[in-house]
């Protein structure tokens, strides 16, 4: 005795959200049956586990039709199979395309190959999202990843139009085409305490300032890849470094405008001869030196007006547009 | 050569990667009607391919017109080898043969593939141009409208109802053929698809022409019905009701009085009686040239049975013979009928009743014409003179009165009473005659206007187990027509029994198990109001009072119509407890929906009662004889769980009753649903009293009185739940209790105005008479238990099988139609009676469970018009479907009833014309240039489509039409209309503006993957989004932007786990409208003066 079939077809198709963000979730169904007792859905609605296990059976099916629309938003709007009421459409998306910080965090930077993809399970287990969750994220990734890929203007709004996303998701989407095209690594043990979002806005200033589509807007793959001529221009900033006497006297400039302003004035000094800003060499050392961000943010203000004070400095422009992003991700990226 | 049809292919999208190599397809398109076809260029490596081709012309027939589908394939081009098909899609042109209808279809259409589903879309522009078809001789019936819904359609008005229409048409199935052998799975399918489309055509056209002649332009409650007999062949029937149906406008509304009262021309009732000659004055006002002299017309064969020579395309079609004027049926009983057994029924008020045939098996019975077969009656009644045939039966369980035998007087009304002044009782003795002159006084529609009920009767069904192996001429209609003749006639007279007329709400099913089929009808008896069958008379308002008593007082319709020292079944009689006057019976069941005037106290429920039989495994007549034999028993248990579920809430009024026997191999399935109510003109029902079979016994004593307890408990709960509190009356006028009924009913009926004699003999108006139920045994305790399983609807949900619940009033918008569909697998095959039905309950329990589970945001809600199929698709599965419809409604004022709520529904056309748009486009110049060759009576201005602004979140179609067409490929937003379906007749705070035309399509899918689809469920529950979203893309085509009455008739699925196959088998069909939302201030203007004149009756109730 067993039900063979059970099938309920609304002609505005029922989703409920709870049972999505469950099937997004990578549960089966037997165990979003679980979760959803424990809600508490029966005891508010008088009804059995039967009903229950129908219900979400009902709902997944419909989940797993609706996937392949889902893999190309737009094709959700003007399909004919779901009627779906425009604002589910957008939850529906929205939802469909959300990540797991967590998850995202272990993928950022690696290239989205199946290499990458054969890991999953590891990754599942480290970051306990469920293997399911993480293809379907990974999956997300890659798609956006290809889509954009060969796409010209801007990547943000590229990705925002094409897969019908709010503006805050298609711009971490964005940062996530831009690390995996770039390749940054963010796996390293001292970055660990940096989150997604960390990584997010960095990815958001370069894209805005570093890549060829600030400059240049109508080229392919103008947001993901860096602006190889400023990178050129980048190496003659380095006379701040080599030249002994701009060294010298840049660093005393910030050292004069800085005095009496900090306690950790002394290790500021010590650290006003530095090469170019990388991660490792800066922010780490300052961390450990327990500088407070005000002092991080008057420190790096100073180091970058005093450069245009130089009279032999001759990049003016490109130190600027190093600078600001520096400036502006230094910020973000020095916490606890 | 009346007509011309162009198609334009525009565009495509979504289609499937067909090359695997490049990722894309080469897609191009061929258009086909009858023997022609036309092909596209093909659009090279595209997924959304733009062929914006020429305009295909086909020049056809309007006969082809109507019969055939448009059919357009989309393909693939292949250089080197078959060019493969991707999909189709057929496309029905008969809503633009009709000038009210819509004038254009262009839209986006699902491409559909039997094997693969839906696989991309199409955008499709398809025109009609009529030319006037001034042939009377014309096979054709372009012009005739049909609808599903059952009623009177809102916009429309009724100037005359002419009655009952039927067609059938047989063929052999595709499946069955030899050729099946060798073709593909997907070309049998499309054969089939394909051939049961054609026959639809034939079939709609076939029943425009019998309404033609009957002098009418349109059906009203039309249902088609498949029946799949296997081997003997594919037929489609359908039944509806003729009318003549005007256009309200703000033209046509005033014009009310121009109308010849019937009263007036009394003459002209004889000669408008249905299909006589009752064509010329109709047809006659628009088109002189058939006014001329009527001989040629009449010529023509009524009865259909030597029609004239088809046009080659279809020579497969074989025609009914069985027209509704025909009466002479000698080519039917001719022929030897293998077996004749028919189990007819009547479900009368307060208790059963039942009557039965015999089976005779060939040879033994007289097998003649249709009446004369071997009464198996044990008591045969002396006054057996009207049906011979009839059986007492009887059972175990008693009520208060004994069952009776029911066919006694032959009724003609005489109960009319009090109000009946002499002009009243020669009106219904005109309607009698008008009535009587038709073959079959029957009405598919469920709801009437404001005055066409007069009193309703009782139920009335005949059911009949035919061997279809045994047809001597499987390919032609004719011993499917006299099959069906037979059982009309007894419906007719179980109706004449119950002192009725005629029979509305009246519909016909069948249920097949290989080579056994039950033919089964029911409907209402019932007395209707004679101008109605007459010209010019149905005029809302003003005509009403000017002659006839005030209009009927809102509990009319529950007086007897028999007469009550003769009645047809034992009944407690009362005075009505609304107007004091007439008698009422003690409980009322019926087929219609509950009349918008009843008054009715507290809400309404669903009850259902269902029963599984097992029988053993037979062949041929032994099987048949088996189910006849059981079909009785089963009906009659049936009726008690109705009465007593009924008691059990404290109601005593069914409304929408539907009792589906569904066979099986080895079981017999039923379900009876309907719509309990508290009519406040009925009296209080009595509880429900438990008696032991043995007296003594104390712990058995103990328990009936812990029984006893529970069900009274339950009662008191129940009137709680349903706010049941009937106005305690004072002091019971009305007392002394009849003599014995059963002497009473074996009386001749005497043509006595008893009730005006106020001393007369009464009733006991019966409400402390409890309703007894005896255990005996643990059958009985069983029944108990189950009785009292039944879960009431959680709190904020109401439910019901009629169109909407009676006790509400304040619909909101929200609305959710949906189907849902279980199989259950039965273990093993050691199942009693009484664990199968355990089962079925359940089954039937938890699906309503799940959808209050399911639709548990819609809160408060009602879900309307339930309407559950059952059927035994293998040895051990159990099929249910349902189709309902959810609505929101407005709890705050759940319990007064505006004033307004009945004219909505009719008659609210003035502002219509009030915004024109500026776009008048060509469409528009389309339908005027249309108008002309158009058949119908009054002259008519609103022709052009109305557009009002407020459309519901789709546009209107212009709007939509022409966005679909420029810009097809827009990304965002929402560029799909919204099409709302509904089962109902109306969509609630919307006002229909135009009906566009019927929809009925039928779909098959198979799957040779069923595991990868998702197994059963998975496969089905795809095909059923694919149904919604092919009828959703027709009506947006149309121009409209919803679905009205729609109903899945039809949902067989066959399955093969092991081979990992299944087919399934769709019919839907509904009517596609426009409608607007109705603001305050649209509807106020046209709505007072109405609810003035024509509401009064109704405000009784309230």
């Amino acid at each position: 005795m067993a039900v063979e079939l059970d099938v309920f077809v609304g002609n505005t198709t029922i989703m409920d959200e709870e049972v999505y963000q469950l099937w997004l979730d990578g549960y089966t169904v037997n165990d979003a049956v679980k979760v959803r007792m424990e809600g508490g859905v029966l005891e508010e609605f008088e009804a059995s586990a039967d009903v229950l296990l129908s219900d979400t059976m009902d709902q997944y099916r419909t989940f797993q039709m609706c996937e392949r629309l889902l893999h190309s938003p737009a094709k959700l709007a003007n399909q004919l199979l779901f009627q779906i009421p425009p604002h589910r459409q957008a939850i529906l998306i929205e939802r469909y395309y959300a990540f797991d910080d967590a998850f995202v965090r272990e993928v950022l930077g690696k290239k989205l190959s199946k290499g990458t993809k054969k890991d999953l399970d590891d990754i599942s287990a480290k970051t306990s999202v469920t293997l399911k969750s993480c293809r379907r994220q990974f999956d997300n990734f890659k798609r956006v990843f290809k889509v954009v890929e060969e796409l010209k203007g801007p990547l943000v709004e590229n990705i925002r139009q094409h897969f019908l996303l709010s503006d805050k998701l298609a711009r971490d989407y964005a940062a996530i085409v831009f690390f995996a095209n770039n390749r940054f690594e963010t796996g390293k043990r001292k970055l660990q305490y940096l989150t997604f979002q960390d990584f997010a806005f960095c990815a958001g200033q370069l894209i805005n300032s570093w890549t060829i589509g600030a400059v240049d807007n109508m080229v392919e793959d103008m947001d993901v890849d860096l602006d190889k001529e400023f990178l050129q221009e980048l190496k003659e900033l380095k006379i701040l470094i080599t030249d002994k006497d701009l060294l010298d006297q840049h660093k005393s400039l910030v050292c004069t405008a800085l005095r009496g302003k900090t306690k950790a004035f002394n290790e500021m000094e010590a650290r006003a001869n530095f090469k170019a800003f990388a991660f490792e060499t800066f922010i780490e050392p300052c961390r450990s030196d327990r500088w407070t961000a005000s002092d991080m943010r008057l420190y790096l203000t100073h180091y970058t007006n005093s450069a245009h004070i130089l009279d032999t400095f001759k990049h003016q422009v490109v130190w600027d547009r190093y600078m600001g992003v520096i400036k502006s991700c230094i910020f973000k990226m020095y916490h606890d | 050569m009346p007509g011309k049809l162009k198609a334009k292919i525009v565009a495509g999208r979504h289609l499937p990667v067909m090359d695997r190599a490049s990722d894309l397809t080469d897609a191009f398109v061929e258009v086909k009607f009858g023997n022609t076809t036309f092909k596209t260029d093909v659009c090279p490596k595209s997924l959304n391919p733009q062929w914006n081709s020429e305009w295909f012309k086909f020049e056809v027939d309007d006969e082809d017109l109507q019969d055939e589908p448009l059919q357009i394939t989309v393909l693939d081009h292949d250089t080197y080898s078959a060019n493969d098909a991707i999909g189709k899609v057929y496309i029905d042109i008969d809503p633009l043969l009709c000038s009210e209808a819509a004038s254009v279809i262009s839209g986006w259409f699902p491409i559909y593939d039997t094997i693969h589903g839906i696989r991309g879309e199409i955008n499709v522009l398809v025109k009609v141009e009529l030319f006037n078809d001034l042939n009377r001789f014309r096979q054709s019936s372009c012009g005739v409208k049909f609808f599903c819904t059952t009623s009177i359609p809102r916009c429309y008005r009724a100037a005359m109802v002419h009655g009952f229409v039927e067609e059938l048409v047989v063929n052999e199935d595709p499946e069955y053929q030899w050729i099946d052998r060798i073709r593909t799975p997907r070309a049998s399918n499309e054969a089939r698809q394909r051939l049961i489309s054609l026959m639809s055509g034939e079939l709609q056209r076939k029943i425009g022409l019998k309404v033609l002649e009957m002098g009418g332009n349109a059906v009203v409650g039309y249902l088609q019905c498949f029946d799949l007999e296997g081997e003997s062949g594919l037929v489609v029937r359908a039944i509806g009701t003729a009318c003549t149906l005007d256009k309200l406008s703000s033209g046509s509304a005033p014009n009310t009085n121009t109308h010849v009262h019937p009263n007036t021309a009394p003459a002209s009732n004889a000669c408008n009686s249905p299909s006589k000659d009752g064509k010329e004055p109709v047809f006659g006002e628009d088109l002189p040239s058939f006014s001329g002299p009527p001989t040629p017309f009449r010529a023509l064969p009524t009865s259909s049975s030597s029609p004239p020579p088809f046009s080659p395309s279809k020579p497969c079609s074989r025609q009914s013979s069985s027209s509704d004027t025909d009466l002479s049926l000698t080519p039917k009983t001719e022929e030897p009928l293998p077996v004749r057994c028919r189990p007819g029924i009547f479900l009368c008020p307060s208790s059963p009743t039942l009557s039965t045939d015999t089976l005779s098996l060939p040879g033994s019975g007289s097998v003649g014409c249709g009446h004369g077969s071997a009464p198996r009656a044990t008591t045969p009644p002396p006054h057996s003179s009207v049906r011979s045939d009839s059986a007492l039966l009887r059972k175990s369980v008693s009520f208060t009165e004994d069952l009776l035998l029911a066919a006694s007087g032959m009724g003609s009304g005489g109960s009319a009473g009090k109000e009946a002044g002499p002009l009243k009782t020669l009106l219904r003795q005109q309607t009698q005659t008008a009535l009587e002159q038709r073959e079959f006084p029957f009405f598919t529609l469920t709801s009437f206007p404001p005055g066409f009920l007069v009193h309703v009767g009782g139920v009335v069904s005949a059911r009949s187990v035919k061997l279809l192996d045994r047809i001597h001429n499987p390919d032609e209609p004719e011993t499917r027509d006299a099959w069906w003749e037979e059982i009309r006639q007894e419906i007719k007279s179980h109706a004449k029994a119950l002192g009725c007329h005629a029979v509305v709400g009246y519909s016909e099913s069948t249920s097949i198990c290989e080579e056994v089929c039950i033919l089964s009808a029911s409907g209402t008896a019932a007395i209707l109001n004679p101008r109605y069958m007459r010209e010019g008379c149905l005029d809302i308002g003003s005509t009403d009072h000017r002659f006839e008593e005030p209009s009927p007082p809102s509990c009319g319709f529950c007086h007897i119509p028999y007469d009550e020292l003769n009645m047809p079944f034992p009944a407690q009689l009362t005075y009505c407890y609304h107007c004091r006057r007439q008698k009422v019976p003690d409980v009322l069941f019926t087929t219609i929906d509950m009349p918008p005037e009843a008054a009715v106290t507290g809400k309404g429920c669903l009850i259902q009662a269902r029963l599984c039989r097992l029988k053993k495994k037979a062949q041929g007549e032994v099987n048949a004889t088996a189910i006849s034999n059981l079909l009785p028993f089963m009906e009659y248990e049936l009726h008690t769980q109705l009465m007593n579920k009924l008691k059990l809430r404290s109601m005593n009024a069914l409304f929408g009753l539907h009792i589906q026997i569904s066979v099986g191999e080895n079981m017999l399935l039923g379900l009876a649903s309907a719509t309990g109510v508290y009519l406040t003109a009925l009296p209080a029902p009595g509880g429900i009293q438990i008696a032991g079979k043995t007296p003594g016994d104390l712990s058995n004593e103990h328990h009936i009185l812990t029984i006893q307890k529970r069900i009274n408990d339950t009662i008191t709960k129940n009137k709680e739940l349903y706010q049941i509190n009937p106005p305690e009356l004072t002091e019971e006028v009305v007392g002394s209790p009849i003599p014995e009924p059963r002497q009473r009913s074996r009386l001749f009926r005497s043509h006595s105005e008893s009730s005006d004699e106020l001393s007369e003999l009464d009733l006991s108006h019966g409400k402390k008479d409890a309703f007894v139920l005896e255990i005996d045994d643990t059958d009985a305790v069983e029944d108990i238990h189950s009785l009292l399983t039944d879960a009431p609807p959680p709190t904020g949900f109401y439910s019901c099988n009629t169109e909407i619940m009676p006790g509400i009033y304040n619909w909101t918008t929200g609305v959710q139609m949906f189907t849902s569909v279980r199989v259950f697998r039965l273990s093993n095959a050691n199942l009693t009676n009484q664990g199968l039905n355990k089962i079925f309950t359940d089954l039937c329990e938890n699906l309503l469970k799940s959808f209050y589970f399911k639709l548990r945001s819609m809160i408060p809600c009602c879900l309307c018009h339930l309407n559950f199929t059952v059927a035994v698709p293998e040895e051990e599965l159990i099929q249910v479907a349902v189709t309902a419809v959810a609505m929101t409604f407005d709890k705050d004022q759940t319990q007064e009833k505006p004033a307004d709520k009945p004219v909505t529904k009719g008659c609210s056309e003035t502002e219509e014309q009030l915004q024109f748009p500026l776009e008048l486009c060509a469409d528009s110049s389309s339908i005027t240039t249309q108008t002309s060759s158009k058949i119908s009576g009054v002259p008519e201005s609103t022709n052009v489509s109305p557009r009002v602004s407020s459309l519901e979140r789709s546009s209107p179609l212009p709007e939509g039409r022409s966005r679909s067409l420029r810009s097809n490929r827009s990304f965002g937003g929402s560029s799909v209309p919204v099409v709302k379906m509904t089962p109902l007749s109306f969509l609630p705070g919307t006002r229909i503006i135009k009906y566009l035309g019927i929809i009925n399509m039928f779909f098959i899918r198979e799957t040779t993957s069923l595991r990868e689809e998702g197994g059963v469920s998975g496969f089905l529950h795809s095909f059923i989004a694919e149904v919604f979203a092919m009828v959703r893309a027709h009506v947006a085509a149309l121009g409209g932007n919803a679905v009205v009455s729609y109903s899945m008739k039809e949902c067989v699925l066959m399955e093969n786990p092991n081979k990992n196959q299944a087919q399934c088998l769709i019919n839907v069909s509904g009517d596609a409208v426009i409608c607007v939302i109705e603001t305050d201030q649209e509807s106020m203007p046209s709505t007072i003066n109405v609810v003035q004149t024509c509401s009064s009756g109704a405000d009784g109730a309230t």
